[in-house]
């Protein structure tokens, strides 16, 4: 009964605009934003598929103490590859650049965003960038961990060190572009009836993410930057025979680095915001609480980057500094955690596959978030830094947390995006598949790293032989988990169920056009008289209609 | 009945909204942040590596005062000149627009040449010691963006050919070169003081 | 979106009885497994037992959090599932006060409180003095030669530092409370290379592959790194400082347990980086006279007999380098050899 009432079918036909794009539209430089955030999500897909069989490497030489699998150096290639591919062409450009620019101006009643060319320039800075790391494999791959420390970054491998730098600058030019195009059509393109608190969460966690991916980007660019003169231009920035400074390469990097976490998770909080209350068909509880919480954490998120550095050459004060600046941090992430649980109170709630990926990322953010606060504390940090535990982690926020959440926006936005359902058996199948996956290759990390086991290693102490046998089969039922949903994507693209345009009954605005949605989104711009969360609220009709209208 | 967004109903008034305004100056401005802080990670860079230093800049490697402190001159005082080209067209006098650009980008021209004067004479290179790294690569990097600014400017003059490009009520481009020739301005006048200013005294 | 009207009151927060049951479940729970984790390995010097059992305070808060929140998601998710059929909404409640204050303030004490008491554990295990014993700061390389130079007219009660030479470091884990002010009573340098750990006893002037150690005394390890960032982790001492090239670092503590435990690179410094382990023995302390006195005769055999075959072999750790680290560590100390 409470489903929303959607405009009525609108012609799509708008004088002299084609009235649709063809299948090659997609592989051009096109500005269209919808175009853009599908290219960004396809390519970002691929580099997961190639990340994460590096990922099936590692874990295959992982499986025995002895390296015998893979030569270490390569195996050092990969984890350092594996890492930079995830977090900079895949979570980060899926869920910035797929789901943000895809959705930001279908959310705010925008037919684009702000600056569309600029947008295609910064999508296509991606797949030579993308180009250029895979290459770096002619040359060794770069082998320095994604961190990429001096001195060891400018003694090994150093020609795939310096691709591995120019492919991270491109991405980071990228992602500056669009946080500008972020930053401004937020701000500034609005449908003029959508009042501030009812612009959709998402927004606001874009708006956060962008914020903070301008200020922290060119900073790592800096580092990167006298990285690469060191290396290439014979420079001692880093190189402390000559006068310079380890530790300085360092700060550059988790000044971005840190936030970079929230780049990863920030845009996810907010899939998770709109996903759930759609399928718990409630309004989102503390919708103030999760919109300023978004914006908290990313200003506290800019002073916490020393806790990656508590065994590093950091003086005891900035230990203890940061310590507390950390243990702040988890202060608004855990009112997110709290409202979406609220949420959930009290609701008719679907379990579909979106949801349960959403309620999996749930129950595991709450297992990383956690682990994130003792490895922010000094003490406890000097004894797990640089172990598994570490690894635990950062997988359990990274994947448990982002990628689920990608899963999630996918099985919900699918079908507005092309059109067509996906199947809901195997996107159970594949949610079964990959949260036991997770929870069996990174839980018993936790323990690794505790008992003894440093991170980054090839060859390990084979009393931890057992255990890693164990993260290992998880890892391939974690590959395994990808097919069901291969299958279900490519499948259900063409051959899916017709959704509809509002196949959840979603109140947000990117429901009120059809799916997929026609060139330049609505045929007229939708006027907003209600928030986008306003599940079983009975419309206040007459009185309060009108001065909302305006 | 639970509808919340109706839009036929306000269809026949609502606004096609195809078009929308010129948000090009603050992009430009939101952008120049994110240039903010990749001079401000250089400068802590900088300035860390200084405060590592009981010398500095190690001997040998003392900077040159005269001609920089030209160039300074001259680089203020082009930021004054670019301005009375956005008052020009603001009164829709392209053509004293276009002269006051001209002026700039030759400011600007003789501005980067002073500095490769400076670099030829300075007797120290890139790779001499860290005061020498930071040297080169800070003002490098800022070169590059005088040179950046310059071909902004000579954007503008070249698309101002054609008359009616520009006017008192549309000059966008026009403003966006000039917010960045101010940009490029302020950015040295902190790298003269770390650079040249706070190495003397 | 004011504050007022149409949303959750009290009456839909479960039963106090339920929930005062599920509370002292969910206590008792969590501070069993605070307790019985069993997650990290024995305790072998004076700064474990404080980092295990701030880690098990926060484990306990943690595992509390984890069920209560893992509790509610599931008790909603099976309770409010919809039923077959029901297309209709969820009860509309945008937001509750009371209640947001309430999970706002609660962790925000909580982690005040974690706060403090990590700089109170972090004081107690010296990390609030790392160069506590030693000379003044010094920046520089430059600074560090010219304060050796001028040291013997100094008063210092630590001849072993300067006997070491490298500048002091001041970054890592210092005196404890109950040594600060003191010198330690071994002092040994520690050299982290590609991909081996060299220890050096500036005193009598040994170098070994392993750490040898005397029970119950205070050490102190002066880091350093030869080619690129390593870092020295003994898990049982739940201590680890990272050894950077130029920056002079140390690690102070006291072994609290006889016995032989890991010795780990904690850093990525290559392909061998796994490798890089050795051992740290903590004798009694007339073990430790003897393995010294024993040791002291053949100065430079310990560390190549400590060498084994897969070092030389696959990580090409030869004694020709061996060698050369010595001398490297040594020619501060020429009298001593
Ligand atoms: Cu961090
Ligand atoms: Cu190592």
């Amino acid at each position: 009964m409470a489903q929303a009432q959607l405009p009525l079918e609108t012609p799509l036909s708008l004088p002299g605009h084609p009235k649709a794009w063809k299948w090659y539209d997609y592989f051009t430089f096109n500005v269209d934003h919808k175009v853009i955030g599908i290219q960004y999500l396809v390519t970002a897909f691929i580099f997961y598929l190639i990340g994460g069989l590096m990922a099936v490497a590692m874990r295959t030489e992982l499986a025995t103490a002895d390296s015998d699998f893979l030569n270490p150096n390569l195996y050092n290639a990969f984890m350092t590859n594996h890492g930079t591919i995830m977090i900079f062409f895949w979570v980060v450009p899926a869920a910035i650049g797929g789901f943000g620019n895809y959705l930001v101006p279908l959310m705010i009643g925008a037919r684009d965003m702000a600056f569309p060319r600029l947008n295609a320039l910064a999508f296509w800075l991606n797949p030579p960038a993308g180009a250029l790391l895979l290459a770096s494999f002619l040359f060794g791959g770069a082998q320095a961990g994604w961190t990429a420390y001096p001195p060891l970054s400018t003694i090994t491998a150093t020609t795939a060190q310096s691709m591995w730098i120019l492919a991270i600058v491109l991405v980071g030019t990228s992602s500056i572009l669009g946080a500008v195009n972020f930053i401004v059509t937020i701000w500034k393109m609005k449908v003029p009836s959508m009042r501030w608190n009812q612009l959709p969460l998402f927004c606001w966690a874009m708006l956060a993410t962008s914020l903070l991916a301008l200020v922290s980007t060119p900073v790592l660019a800096v580092g990167l930057i006298l990285l690469l003169f060191d290396i290439n231009f014979g420079t001692s920035f880093y190189r402390p025979d000559a006068g310079g400074n380890v530790i300085i390469y360092q700060h550059l990097f988790w000044f971005y680095s840190h936030p970079a976490v929230y780049l990863m998770i920030l845009p996810i909080f907010g899939i998770m915001s709109e996903v759930i209350p759609v399928h718990a068909r409630k309004p989102i509880f503390g919708y103030q609480a999760i919109a300023y919480s978004s914006l908290a954490i990313c200003c506290v998120g800019l002073f916490v980057w020393v806790h990656h550095m508590f065994t590093s050459g950091t003086p005891p004060w900035m230990r203890m500094f940061f310590t507390i600046s950390t243990l702040i941090v988890a202060v608004p992430t855990g009112v997110k955690i709290f409202s979406w649980v609220a949420t959930l109170w009290g609701g008719k709630i679907r379990l579909n596959s979106a949801m349960l990926f959403a309620i999996g990322l749930l129950s595991m953010f709450v297992l990383g978030g956690l682990s994130g606060v003792t490895l922010g504390t000094a003490p406890v940090d000097i004894h797990v830094h640089d172990t598994y535990y570490v690894v635990a982690h950062f997988h359990y926020v990274l994947f448990g947390g982002s990628v689920f959440g990608l899963y999630a926006g996918i099985y919900h936005w699918f079908p507005k995006i092309t059109g067509r359902l996906l199947d809901e058996r195997l996107g159970i199948l594949h949610f079964v598949l990959t949260f036991i996956g997770t929870n069996l290759t990174f839980l018993p990390m936790h323990e690794l790293g505790l008992k003894g086991m440093p991170r980054r290693v090839a060859m390990y102490d084979p009393q931890f032989e057992p255990i890693n046998f164990i993260c290992t089969i998880g890892a391939f039922v974690l590959a395994f988990s990808i097919i069901p949903f291969l299958i279900n994507v490519l499948w259900s693209w063409n051959k899916g169920k017709i959704a509809g345009d509002n196949p959840w009954g979603g109140l947000s605005l990117e429901w009120t056009t059809s799916s997929p949605p026609p060139i330049e989104n609505w045929e007229v711009l939708p006027v907003v008289t209600k928030g986008p969360y306003d599940y079983g609220i009975e419309q206040r009709k007459g009185s309060t209609n009108e001065n909302e209208e305006e | 009945m639970q509808g919340t967004i109706d839009s036929q109903t306000t269809a026949i008034t609502a606004d096609h909204g195809h078009e929308h305004p010129d948000f090009r100056v603050l992009g430009l401005l939101v952008f120049l942040i994110s240039e903010s802080l990749m001079f401000g990670g250089l400068f802590a860079a900088y300035l860390l590596l200084r405060g590592m230093h009981a010398q500095w800049p190690p001997e040998g490697t003392e900077v040159e005062l005269l001609v920089p402190t030209i160039n300074t001159l001259l680089l203020l005082s082009s930021s004054f000149v670019i301005h009375y080209g956005d008052v020009a067209i603001k009164r829709d006098d392209v053509r004293s627009m276009r002269k006051w650009y001209w002026i700039t980008a030759a400011m600007g021209a003789v501005f980067l040449g002073g500095q490769v004067y400076e670099y030829l004479t300075l007797g120290y290179g890139l790779r001499t010691n860290v005061f020498a790294n930071c040297f080169y690569v800070m003002t490098g990097f800022h070169g590059l963006h005088v040179f950046v600014g310059i071909l902004l400017i000579l954007g503008v003059i070249w698309r101002s050919r054609r008359p009616g490009h520009y006017s008192a009520q549309k000059h966008t481009g026009v403003t966006m070169a000039e917010i960045y020739w101010h940009f490029v301005d302020v950015i040295w006048i902190i790298l003269f003081t770390l650079l040249y200013i706070l190495t003397r005294f | 979106m004011g504050f007022s009207g149409r949303f959750g009151t009290m009456e839909q927060i479960p039963a106090p009885i339920w929930t005062l049951t599920a509370g002292i479940v969910v206590t008792l729970i969590s501070f069993w497994v605070g307790q019985h984790h069993g997650l990290l390995p024995e305790q072998a010097s004076e700064q474990a037992p404080l980092v295990d059992n701030f880690f098990n305070i926060m484990l306990t808060i943690g595992t509390a959090l984890f069920l209560v929140v893992q509790g509610a998601i599931l008790l909603f998710v099976i309770r409010y599932r919809r039923r077959p059929g029901d297309e209709g909404d969820g009860l509309p409640i945008e937001e509750n006060l009371p209640l947001e204050v309430f999970w706002t303030a609660i962790p925000a004490l909580i982690v005040i409180f974690l706060g403090i008491y990590s700089v109170d554990i972090f004081q107690r295990m010296g990390g609030l003095n790392p160069g506590d014993h030693t000379l003044h700061t010094m920046h520089t390389p430059e600074q560090a030669v010219a304060v050796v130079a001028e040291a013997p007219s100094k008063t210092t009660s630590d001849a072993t530092a300067l006997l070491a030479a490298a500048p002091t470091p001041e970054i890592g884990i210092g005196a404890s409370p109950d040594v600060q002010g003191k010198a330690p009573d071994v002092v040994v340098d520690v050299t982290g290379m590609q991909y081996a750990w060299i220890f050096t006893y500036p005193d009598s002037g040994i170098v070994s592959g392993e750490l040898h150690i005397p029970v119950g005394k205070d050490v102190q390890l002066n880091l350093s790194a030869r080619d690129v960032i390593h870092s020295f982790w003994v898990p049982q001492f739940r201590l680890k400082q990272d050894a950077i090239p130029g920056v002079p670092t140390e690690l102070r503590f006291k072994a609290t347990k006889v016995g032989t435990y890991p010795v780990i690179c904690a850093e990525l410094c290559g392909g061998y980086h796994g490798a890089m382990r050795t051992q740290v023995i903590v004798h009694t302390p007339e073990d430790f006279e003897a393995w010294r006195t024993q040791n002291q005769v053949t100065a430079t055999a310990p560390v190549i007999s400590s060498l084994s075959d897969r070092h030389i072999e696959e990580i090409g750790v030869t004694p020709q380098l061996v060698a050369q680290v010595e001398a490297m560590t040594h020619h501060h100390s020429p009298d001593k050899l």
